[in-house]
């Protein structure tokens, strides 16, 4: 139940992009189509749960016995960067059809500062092994759930007759606004 | 000792990660075919998708499969398709240029209107009322949907007419599938010849709707000295194989529909 709980949490009412703010630039950048930014949050939730796994590991087997944990955030960016890299080359060779279907988002997730988040908020928050695992999950599919309704919502504003001032990026960050105003609904969700 | 602690676990992760990359490297290692690249390196870049394909890339990567002609990118200068077709050893031959036009000199000052349209100013919104305001049903409804698709800046609206410049345009055929009103042909380059008009009626009925459109009276099929222009459906066509450019067609038409361009 706790579990659950803590997916529900970390799904929508701490959402990863309309209340704690991290990987907005994905985000801005990958929603101005629903499909690619559907690729986007796969692509994410595939990272962020395989970057958590491991980054975990290395917290407790490496960095805690050996008293080195304000080296957290170098580690970890270190590890992130490389573990995109080997994921792009594996599918690459072994499931080009996922491969092609994540494309260009992979890289592109290297520098996304959620992942970083999610991983450091596992040790911050002091979750366990099964724990971290439904927060990264939880978490990502915030952001999935996130990027799809932007584009939809881009896809609608890009049909609309808007004053010449406002167009392109500007009409983008005021809906982001909006829809974080909106999120923020959820914030009395106790579970 | 902390500080050694340090640097030795920073420095070890690197060392491992940089290990294991350059292991997977070697061991995933996907050949990439270099004439997708060079291939993609000659086409444009425009990114149109007139080929059919998903942009530039996709139609390198069909292109060095052979599942698109090597002349496939209508954008692209036959001096491209040639390099192209080096780049895959073969040959190309020659194909003559086509440039998109509009079959229609139907400006707002010599077609009827059938109503006032005060809708949205969209070609497809307007062809849905009536078939547009325009009392030809064939005509081009002059709201520019043509120029919108258009990445080459070739058309201009004039006189709620469209008209594509033939220098600018490329032949990406956009505006050709964009248009309601399918007004829109590919014509030879080198041709200076066209039926500027769609209308299929005959005599009177055209007449009241457009004082430039072709009539079907055949004067220009009796003048032809070559066999080059025929009237079918009381619609004259030139064979843009067969004219060549006399202009007699264009002088003896009684109501100016035949363009000398």
């Amino acid at each position: 139940m706790e579990l659950v709980s803590l997916f529900i949490t970390s799904f929508i009412v701490n959402n990863i992009i309309f209340s704690q703010f991290l990987g907005t630039c994905p985000f801005l950048g990958v929603s101005k189509k629903i499909d690619t930014a559907a690729g986007m949050g796969i692509a994410v939730i595939f990272v962020i749960t395989l970057a958590s796994i491991i980054t975990f590991i290395v917290q407790k087997a490496i960095l805690v016995p050996m008293e080195l944990e304000y080296l957290q955030t170098i580690v970890f960016i270190l590890i992130i960067a490389a573990l995109v890299q080997f994921v792009e080359m594996f599918l690459k060779k072994s499931a080009p059809g996922l491969y092609q279907a994540l494309g260009i988002y992979l890289p592109l997730i290297t520098t996304n500062c959620a992942v970083l988040g999610v991983a450091i908020n596992n040790i911050k928050f002091d979750y366990t092994f099964i724990e971290s695992i439904v927060y990264s999950v939880g978490t990502s599919a915030g952001f999935m759930l996130a990027i799809v309704l932007f584009a939809g919502v881009r896809d609608k504003v890009d049909n609309a007759d808007l004053p010449e001032s406002l167009k392109g990026s500007a009409i983008s960050l005021i809906t982001a606004g909006l829809m974080s105003v909106a999120f923020l609904g959820f914030s009395g969700l106790k579970l | 000792m902390v500080i050694v602690n340090a640097v030795a676990v920073t420095g070890g992760i690197g060392i491992v990660c940089g290990v294991l990359l350059a292991v997977a490297a070697k061991l995933f290692s996907v050949e990439v075919d270099t004439k997708v690249t060079e291939v993609r390196n000659l086409l444009p870049g425009a990114n149109c998708g007139a080929c059919g394909f998903p942009g530039c890339d996709g139609m390198a990567a069909a292109i060095a499969e052979g599942r698109a002609p090597v002349n496939g990118c209508p954008v692209a200068s036959s001096e491209r398709h040639q390099k192209i077709a080096a780049v895959m050893g073969t040959t190309v031959e020659e194909t003559e240029k086509k440039v998109a036009h509009v079959l229609c000199q139907g400006c707002d000052s010599v077609a009827a209107k059938k109503y006032e349209y005060d809708g949205v100013r969209d070609c497809k919104a307007a062809a849905a009322v009536q078939g547009g305001p325009k009392s030809c049903d064939r005509g081009c409804l002059g709201f520019g949907n043509c120029k919108v698709v258009c990445d080459f800046d070739a058309i201009e609206i004039v006189d709620g007419l469209a008209v594509i410049d033939k220098e600018k345009c490329t032949a990406c055929g956009k505006c050709i599938e964009e248009c309601p009103k399918a007004v829109i042909e590919f014509v030879p380059y080198k041709n200076n010849v066209v039926v500027g008009c769609h209308n299929k009626d005959f005599g009177k009925a055209v007449k009241d709707v457009c004082s430039i459109g072709c009539i079907g009276c055949k004067i220009c099929e009796k003048n032809c000295e070559f066999d080059a222009i025929h009237v079918a459906d009381n619609l004259a066509k030139v064979d843009y194989d067969k004219c060549t450019h006399c202009m007699v067609c264009v002088q003896k038409c009684p109501t100016k529909a035949i363009q000398g361009i």
